[in-house]
């Protein structure tokens, strides 16, 4: 009884420190995304709040939560109020199983006379539930949140937004499968699905050296995964006028927002885990390593938002089904081959 | 530009003399009048025959208490030869005013004349889609017209 | 499987309408079925407004018809005014100074242009980069006029104002950067695998097509018709100018893109001979009929009274009909004077680029997919004032 309430307490800080860590990055997130755009773009960005503009996003939360939150009447309107809520919430799923450092805690702590073992369910790690099934969890997780933007497209009743929805739909199909195929190769390897293990067995050599088609793959799955140029067909301002979410305001459009780019987050910090050796590394500190790999990917997002144009709809599919997938399939039965026969 | 002028010369003097009215020329530019029965005849003949290929501009002049009131004027412009020539006839006596549409011959026709007939109420007969284009379905008026007044409307 | 079509409405307040251009689009899920552009929410009927003022209180009306090119238009209103007043010299220093300032229009023009069909495709970064290089032109035009969209320095028998010292320099420096500058944009675009999937085979015209439907600049020259007025019906004295004109081949968007952007090499090619052979002397020809006396010489009653008829009654133009085309950045920019011999034209009719080649883009999008629409819209590189006047 005892043992599961400090279960319970112990995830429960975790989970809060882990959701107020990622909200903090959002932040930072957004900024660096601005100033590094700016940067490339030959223009200032944010510089007026704070030091050098820091405080830019705080002032745009403070801005949307003092918004008019405009309700339509739409016709589905449970599902317009929910959608939101559900992309905001799905977008942080997946890293209830990402391990995102080494061992935080001792092995045993004495509570009230009792000594508690830690590493009983991994307590003890950087990890809030080390899932045996982590990576599958993880496949499972991220493919939810094509629910709230769907729904947000749908019941809009707009039709762009309509369209964007629809187009997400179409792109989520087309790219969670090979996502999934092009780190299958990493799980052949490891011979497990833990992630913690994945992690582990990084120790020596990443995963990216012996996966490096795999790792590219990821990543192109990643991009359409969320949502990002060259693969933000769904939100596009330019065809759509901003798609899904063009009918929310205030609070439900800052959700959205934020969905956006814990997205970004959680998928750099699966491709830190799975390809880049996780929270390993040397002389600093395993949260540390972590921080600085997610945040190295993330500038990258930002940097290929900087360079590329967007893909046509159409093309986005055929090169996902015609060339990608039987690329990750190739990739997948040769990592096969090697691993029984090396 | 001799060459120029022989050649236009030579085109005036191939068309049907029945359909030519006149043909004025001022700075260089050479105006063709045709009567409007065979304002389709002489097109054709100009762009098949003569190279007259390209449809710049279709556009109508207001002659206000002239009888026929409507000038419609054509632009045409031979690629091989880089010339202009001016084609001009008028839209039929009465309310509307009509002409044949040369929408048949080139398309950029068609929002040419829909532009006049926005602006001056000529009617293109044989236009595929004939409504107005700049202002608005049920727009009084056609403010082309020397008698619709530029101000306090 | 029952299939329902969807009435888009595109525009007009559209973020890739370039304005206010609505298209009436049927989509059959995302192909587009029919496209019906519905064009007119920026019509001010400057045509009107002209017959009922003198010809020189036109010219800055004519500025304001392709706002992004606005030199580009007087440029034609006035060589239009001259031919019909049968001026055909000017000083050669107000020549040269039009043909820079034209050439300099058509490079910020295109430069507009590739910033916002870039970001219409979704690449963002040329847009500032682009918009970085014509502000440098605002500021020419600013330090020559004290306007920067609208110079409206251009007066029948020459120039208002003569370059300040200093400006052929810059102008000559900036002529020789762009190029260079330009080489940074293209690998952002020219050889982006997506941007040439987004581009290639996008909006094929034929020759034929492009002569049925009346195109002009880029857009004919895309699909391989050579045709630049200012070859093939020399005004400013072009034809003393070496430049290439460029012609595509498979007359689709990419070729058109490339087009353009040789087209504002060509320019600068133009604006360096132009800067080279620009020779000291009057802006102005001395018929004080119907060009402004020196500001100067104004208070001396000789010249007084002509400028001060000028100015409240105008100049009386000969009876007579005149079509002057130039090549404006978008196209062929015509303009249709008709004279009764008094102060006022008695009707003008400008025959602007973006209004003709607009019109391709139902037959162009048809068929195609939305993307592609964004992409045509794009191309056929419009400004609505310029399609609506």
């Amino acid at each position: 009884m005892a043992e599961s309430l400090v279960f319970i307490i112990v995830s429960l800080i975790k989970s809060v420190v882990l959701v107020s860590l990622i909200m903090v990055s959002v932040m930072i997130g957004v900024y660096l995304e601005r100033r590094i755009l700016g940067f490339i773009q030959l223009r200032y960005g944010p510089n007026r709040c704070g030091p050098y503009g820091i405080l830019q996003s705080v002032a745009d939360g403070i801005k949307l939560f003092c918004k008019q939150d405009i309700t339509l009447p739409v016709t589905e309107k449970t599902i317009y109020i929910l959608a939101p809520l559900i992309a905001g919430v799905t977008a942080l799923f997946p890293f209830v199983a990402i391990p995102f450092a080494d061992k935080i805690a001792p092995d045993t702590i004495t509570l009230f006379g009792k000594v508690f073992d830690l590493t009983k369910y991994s307590l003890n790690r950087g990890v809030i539930a080390d899932l045996p099934g982590g990576v599958l969890f993880i496949l499972a997780v991220s493919s939810l949140s094509v629910y709230g933007v769907l729904l947000a497209g749908w019941s809009s009743d707009n039709k762009y937004s309509f369209l964007g929805a629809m187009r997400v739909a179409s792109q989520m199909l087309s790219y969670e499968l090979f996502l999934g195929i092009s780190i299958m190769g990493v799980l052949m390897i490891t011979g497990s699905i833990r992630m913690t293990e994945i992690v582990e067995a990084q120790k020596h050599m990443w995963f990216v050296v012996y996966q490096p088609l795999g790792f590219i793959l990821y990543m192109i799955a990643g991009f359409a995964e969320a949502c990002r140029t060259p693969f933000d067909l769904i939100e596009c301002e330019n065809e759509l006028g901003s798609g899904f979410n063009t009918e929310y305001s205030s609070m439900k459009f800052a959700l959205f927002y934020l969905a956006e780019y814990i997205h970004i987050i959680t998928i750099s910090a699966i491709a830190v885990t799975l390809f880049l050796g996780g929270w390993q590394g040397p002389w600093l500190p395993s949260g540390i390593w972590f921080i600085i790999k997610v945040a190295c990917l993330f500038i990258f997002f930002i940097w290929v938002r900087g360079t590329y144009p967007r893909v046509r709809f159409d093309q986005l599919m055929s090169v996902g089904w015609k060339y990608l997938f039987p690329i990750a399939m190739a990739n997948l039965i040769a990592t096969g081959i090697c691993v029984l026969f090396l | 530009m001799e060459n120029l002028k022989d050649y236009i010369k030579g085109v005036i003097e191939s068309l049907p003399p029945e359909s030519l009215v006149s043909h004025v020329e001022f700075r260089d530019q050479v105006t063709l009048v045709v009567r409007q029965v065979s304002l389709l005849e002489v097109l054709k003949i100009l762009k098949d025959d003569f190279g007259y290929k390209y449809l710049i501009d279709v556009t109508a002049v207001d002659r206000y208490e002239d009888d026929p009131r409507f000038e419609v004027v054509y632009h045409l412009w031979c690629h091989e030869r880089n010339c202009l020539l001016r084609v001009k006839t008028w839209a039929s006596q009465g309310e509307p005013p009509t002409i044949p549409s040369v929408v048949g011959l080139w398309n950029t026709a068609n929002w040419h004349e829909r532009e006049c007939f926005d602006m001056f109420g000529i009617v293109f007969e044989g236009h595929p889609d004939l409504r107005r284009i700049l202002l608005w379905e049920g727009f009084d008026g056609h403010p082309l017209r020397k008698d619709y007044p530029v101000e306090g409307r | 499987m029952r299939k329902e079509i969807i009435k888009l409405n595109v525009g007009p307040q559209h973020p890739s309408t370039h304005g206010v251009l609505r298209l009436l689009v049927e989509l059959e899920g995302e192909v587009v079925v029919s496209c019906d552009p519905d064009i007119g929410y920026l019509h001010r009927g400057i045509e009107k407004l002209m017959e009922n003022r003198t010809y020189h209180r036109s010219i800055p009306l004519t500025e304001r018809v392709d706002y992004l090119a606005g030199a580009a238009n007087s440029l034609g209103y006035v060589l239009a005014v001259e031919r019909l007043l049968g001026i055909s010299e000017i000083p050669e220093r107000a020549r040269y100074i039009r043909v820079i300032v034209a050439e300099l229009t058509r490079i910020a023009s295109h430069l507009f242009w590739l910033a916002t069909h870039g970001h219409d495709l979704g690449a963002m970064t040329p847009l500032f980069y682009a918009l970085r290089d014509r502000e440098i032109i605002m500021d020419f035009f600013e330090t020559w006029a004290g306007k920067r969209l609208f110079p409206n320095m251009f007066r029948v028998g020459g120039v208002a104002r003569d370059f300040p010292d200093g400006l052929e320099q810059e102008i000559k420096k900036f002529a020789l950067e762009l190029p260079q500058r330009m080489r940074d944009y293209e690998t952002l675009l020219t050889k982006n695998p997506i941007w040439i999937n987004r581009t290639k085979g996008v909006g094929v015209l034929t020759k034929e097509e492009v002569l049925d439907y009346g195109l002009s600049g880029p857009m004919a020259r895309g699909s391989g018709l050579n045709f630049d007025i200012r070859r093939v019906d020399p005004y400013l004295g072009y034809d003393e100018f070496e430049f290439v004109v460029p012609l595509g081949e498979n007359g689709d968007t990419y070729d058109r893109y490339l087009i353009r952007l040789e087209e504002m090499r060509q320019s600068c090619n133009i604006i360096l001979q132009a800067v080279d052979r620009l020779p000291k002397g009057d802006i102005m020809i001395e018929d004080y009929q119907v060009a402004f006396p020196p500001k100067d010489k104004v208070i001396n009653g000789e010249y007084l009274i002509p400028h001060y008829l000028l100015v409240v009654k105008g100049f009386k133009a000969p009876k007579g009909e005149i079509f002057h085309h130039t090549e404006a950045p978008k196209g062929e920019l015509g303009f249709y004077i008709v004279s009764d011999g008094s102060e006022h034209p008695y009707r003008v009719k400008i025959r602007t680029p973006s209004f003709v080649n607009l019109q391709v883009i139902s037959k162009l999008a048809k068929g195609r997919l939305l993307s592609d629409l964004i992409a045509l819209i794009g191309t056929i590189d419009i400004v609505l004032a310029d399609v609506d006047r």
